[in-house]
């Protein structure tokens, strides 16, 4: 039987930070160490987790973790891997906590380069679409159509003007032992995903749909339930690729009505019909070419 | 028994890294450094080197990976060279304010733009903000002995901040000289390997690499300020330590070579201190008064060494292969500095030499030191920064 609510442990191992209410990235870290436990480093570079948890003399990680530079987040964990192997250690995770700028635009090249190495790493994106830390900037993984304040919408342009960068298959592409899509939606997915993922003798990479209620102006309360939506809405997806292939891991006969999602965000509350018909377009296109081509459940 | 070898720089750089067992080591390769990675990662093949080698895609992630290493508290060491230290340039500012004693061999080379593979100091004396303790060999065996006795500056619990040993390129790097490589269990003993406590454990959880706000920042850097200014003792007293071991020592933070009353001194760094070496015994010979002094240690600054080396001294040119442009070489800006707090301050003259790997001749030393003997007699000359040999208007 795998993870879930009743069987998952009470110990908290990161708590105290000052992260937003609601905030989608802190949810899925706390989700993510119940499942690593204390014997772990915790490498995170700078971003809103490591602003909101590292700021001396406070603690906010219950196991060992350092800030690594905003660039090398998977290079961090290859030396922390490479120390700990030299110094004899036993039964422990290195785990990186990237958002979606730090892994899809700044910090692709050093996670190619420790993913090339085969170095025993995992990698968890907080996928939530944009630089929050600075203030809500487009980032390689905001979705076409969303606004930010450097992607504004207006006359001339509908918001970002791209789809998001598919860093899952570029991972994939590596031939890496583990990667995963998840949702903060799907918790037991995602608990059972990181521990698929501990369990992996090589590197590792899961990347979590997380809501910023911040930066996407929604309700504090709506986090759940709005990265649930972008799975039903087919506007994200659950996946897998392990042993050379692919698995969707959840393929519904039908989508939800994108609109239950895209109204309920103050990022998307420019966009027009036309907008929303491209908005679906993109997304039928990518799950034509899911279905095709990987296994489907 | 010591053994010699007839080795180039970068051979006698990857021997003391071996001797010293480094237990990760994470590089990216650049002219004319590679040797040295090369060297490495034939050590770990053979199983002559038990060490952990990353081969990284690029400088950045070097750095980056040794400061992961280092703050488990893993020895770890890395080179790189120019273009290369530049891509590290974050890092360097974070593995010394991590205080994590990383060892790096920088083989010094010249800067794009324009492009230039060769020699000069401008890459590593870029970064001398950067709170890493830069020090500079004269020849191969220095080198070797520079790499080993870093570990010892580098991990000292008073210390605790990385060392960067710096070669000339291709003058060092690729040269070949006859070197004496130490005995593995005396630098064993020299530099045991022992637990720090700035690093990360999985039974007693800390963070790292933290964010100080405006409540701390401040005393995190009078603290580190403080540790590298300890080093230049340090560096002294391993300096005297490793004299005891293996018979041969330098000096401390400079070395002063027929300074005592001489009217006119050549301050400079690298090899072409031996070039100059050569230049005073010729110009003694004829009855002229100079002497030579070479910076071993750019950072820390050895401040009063070179106040107490140069008292009495009329004239002192800093000859060194750097430029800040629209100012004056950067070595030279840190001795007149340093020379204001001298009792009576001798005239100082800039000389920019050997940029992208021109080579400096006896000939334009002993022009150096006639210009300097000159101010030195009555005559003032100007106090233009002075091109070397310059081919053009």
């Amino acid at each position: 039987m795998g993870l879930n609510a009743q069987n998952i442990t009470n110990e908290e191992l990161f708590y105290g930070h000052k992260a937003c209410g609601g905030c989608g990235a802190a949810l899925s870290i706390r989700l993510v160490m119940k499942v690593l436990g204390k014997r772990t480093f915790a490498i995170v570079p700078p971003n809103c987790m490591s602003t909101v948890a590292f700021i001396y003399p406070s603690m906010t990680f219950g196991c060992s973790g350092a800030i690594t530079t905003f660039a090398g987040t998977a290079a961090f964990e290859s030396g922390v891997e490479a120390g700990a192997k030299a110094l004899g250690l036993t039964d422990y995770t290195v785990v990186g906590f990237a958002g979606d700028g730090g892994t899809a635009d700044i910090g692709l090249q050093s996670l190619s380069g420790a993913i090339d190495r085969g170095d025993r790493i995992m990698y968890i994106c907080y996928d939530n679409e944009a630089y929050m830390n600075t203030g809500v900037q487009t980032s390689g993984l905001t979705p076409y159509g969303a606004k930010t304040t450097t992607s504004p919408a207006g006359d001339r342009l509908p918001g970002n003007t791209k789809p998001k960068k598919n860093v899952f298959e570029i991972v994939a592409a590596h031939d890496i032992p583990y990667a995963a899509t998840a949702s903060l939606g799907y918790p037991e997915d995602l608990l059972n995903k990181v521990a698929k993922a501990k369990a992996t003798d090589g590197p590792s990479y899961i990347h979590i749909f997380a809501p910023c209620p911040t930066g996407w102006g929604c309700a504090s309360e709506l986090t759940v339930d709005i990265a649930k939506k972008a799975v039903d809405s087919g506007l994200w997806y659950l996946a897998e690729y392990e042993n050379h292939e692919y698995t969707l891991n959840r393929n519904p006969k039908q989508f939800s009505d994108v609109r239950d999602y895209l109204k309920k965000q103050g990022r998307f509350a420019h966009l027009k019909d036309k907008d929303i018909e491209e908005i679906c377009s993109i997304r039928d296109a990518i799950w034509a070419q899911m279905r095709k081509h990987w296994n489907c459940k | 028994m010591s053994e010699k070898m007839f080795i180039c720089g970068d051979e006698a750089v990857a021997l003391g890294a071996k001797l010293a067992r480094p237990q990760v080591i994470a590089a990216y390769p650049i002219t004319p450094q590679t040797i040295v990675v090369e060297r490495l990662s034939d050590y770990v093949e053979d199983g002559s080197l038990d060490a952990q080698y990353l081969h990284v895609e690029s400088e950045h992630s070097a750095i980056t990976a040794s400061i992961g290493a280092a703050s488990v508290g893993a020895r770890t060491f890395t080179a790189t060279s120019s273009q290369g230290l530049l891509y590290m340039a974050e890092g360097l500012y974070y593995a010394s304010g991590g205080r994590l004693p990383i060892v790096m061999m920088d083989a010094n080379r010249s800067l794009a733009l324009p492009w230039n593979i060769y020699g000069d100091q401008r890459d590593s004396l870029s970064q001398l903000e950067a709170g890493w303790i830069q020090l500079y060999a004269e020849d191969a065996q220095e080198a070797l002995d520079l790499t080993i006795q870093a570990y010892k500056i580098a991990e000292d619990p008073e210390v605790m901040l990385p060392v960067m040993v710096c070669l000339d390129g291709f003058v060092l790097t690729h040269t070949y000289e006859v070197v004496e490589i130490p005995e593995q269990d005396k630098v064993d003993a020299f530099i045991p390997y022992q637990k720090y406590a700035n690093r990360m454990d999985l039974e007693h959880p800390m963070s790292n690499c933290v964010t100080a706000g405006p409540d701390y920042n401040m005393e995190l850097h009078y603290q580190q300020h403080l540790a590298t200014i300890k080093a230049g003792e340090k560096l002294e007293a391993a300096d005297k330590e490793y004299g005891k071991l293996f018979g041969r020592t330098y000096g401390g933070m400079i070395e002063t070579y027929r300074t005592e009353d001489a009217d006119a001194v050549i301050v400079t760094l690298g090899s072409v201190a031996g070039t100059t070496r050569c230049v005073v015994d010729k110009m003694r010979d004829e009855g002229k008064k100079v002497g030579l002094l070479r910076i071993r240690c750019m950072r820390p600054f050895p401040v009063q060494e070179i106040v107490d080396a140069l008292k009495g001294v009329k004239a002192v040119g800093v000859l060194e292969k750097d430029v800040d442009h629209g100012f004056e070489g950067v070595v030279y800006t840190n001795v007149n500095s340093a020379l204001m707090r001298a009792a009576d301050k001798p005239a100082t003259f800039s000389f920019i030499a050997g940029l992208g790997g021109r080579s400096i001749l006896k000939s334009d030393i002993e022009n150096c030191f006639a210009k300097l003997l000159r101010q030195a007699a009555g005559t003032p000359q100007s106090p233009t920064v002075e091109f070397v040999k310059l081919g053009c208007e």
